[in-house]
């Protein structure tokens, strides 16, 4: 299935969850802030976050700026 | 030097440096240290998902037991996208401070002040110290304070430009209002406008690319934590009258001419 994943569309297996598109994106998950559907997904959840057809997920960290 | 408060955060610096436009990440973290600051503003962004970008993750450059992390909305220009990027900034774990930046033109980087004050008043209910960014203006520098903003942070010219501080006298006029800290945030370029905004009363100073694209930006670095040292030491102490005239400082009796 297709979702939408920092912008861009890629495809991930039925039953993916949260937690293995965070695992696929970035080496630590202390690192990192999810969305889904613009709604904040606690790290306590991502492994049983089921990802849906469709679903736009946000994966972002802290870069440098002022 | 006294420290800065903003709801419940003590600050030993009243300087605020960021962490963007550096030459290298070595040469931040020597420049955050020569300038004495304990607080460092920070954005956020997508992770690049094919990782070409930065091989070790910023946060853990930043020894979190000597300096607050003031996450940023920088580049927002919502309502909603700033309170996107404010709430996944808290999920990072980087506590309730936010700098709230919503950006209402993208040439000049000034502030939609309207859609800043009402992120601030959201994000306030949200139990967020919203440190608020608008421009040298009293009235808004009042409606974000009236909306929940823990600190305002009036621009002292446009991010990045380095002009100093365009206008003094709307910056007094803020600070003699404001019951909550004033920050001032863009602009600087060198340590005496950090001077001349801590010497008006200015409860701190944020600055980032003053240093970051200074030839040495240690050294510069150093420059404006001793600047807003001497600036806030000069505002204590209370600077003499102006005067349109001379007045001697050596007795004008006992001359060998009189």
């Amino acid at each position: 299935m297709r979702v939408r994943l920092n912008g861009e569309e890629v495809e991930v297996p039925r039953g993916a969850t949260v937690g293995s598109l965070v695992d696929r994106a970035a080496p630590d998950r202390a690192r990192v802030a999810v969305e889904r559907n613009r709604a904040i997904v606690p790290r306590a959840q991502y492994d049983r976050a089921e990802v849906a057809e469709g679903d736009e997920i946000e994966i972002v960290t802290l870069v440098g700026g002022g | 030097m006294e420290p800065l408060r903003i709801r419940d955060t003590v600050l030993a610096s009243r300087l605020v440096l960021g962490s963007g436009r550096y030459p290298d990440p070595d040469t931040m973290v020597r420049a955050w240290e020569a300038s004495g600051t304990r607080c460092v503003t920070v954005a956020l962004r997508r992770v690049d998902l094919r990782r070409e970008r930065e091989e070790r993750n910023l946060l853990d450059r930043i020894d979190r037991d000597r300096y607050t992390i003031l996450p940023n909305t920088a580049g927002c220009t919502t309502v909603e996208e700033a309170l996107r990027t404010a709430r996944l900034a808290r999920e990072l774990g980087l506590g309730d401070l936010v700098k709230l930046e919503v950006i209402g033109d993208e040439e000049t980087l000034l502030p939609d002040v309207a859609a800043t004050c009402e992120a601030t008043r959201v994000l306030a209910l949200e139990g967020f110290a919203v440190l608020a960014y608008v421009n040298d203006d009293p009235v808004y520098a009042r409606k974000v304070e009236e909306a929940g903003a823990a600190a305002v942070m009036p621009l002292g010219a446009p991010i990045g430009s380095g002009l100093g501080i365009l206008n003094p006298t709307n910056l007094r006029l803020i600070l003699r209002r404001a019951r909550v800290p004033v920050l001032v945030d863009a602009g600087v370029g060198t340590a005496s406008d950090v001077a001349v905004a801590m010497e008006l009363g200015s409860d701190g100073v944020l600055l980032n690319t003053g240093v970051a694209l200074a030839k040495d930006p240690v050294a510069m670095a150093r420059a404006m934590g001793l600047a807003c040292e001497a600036g806030r030491l000069a505002f204590l102490a209370g600077r003499m009258p102006r005067r349109e005239v001379a007045s001697p400082s050596s007795p004008r009796e006992g001359r060998l001419g009189a």
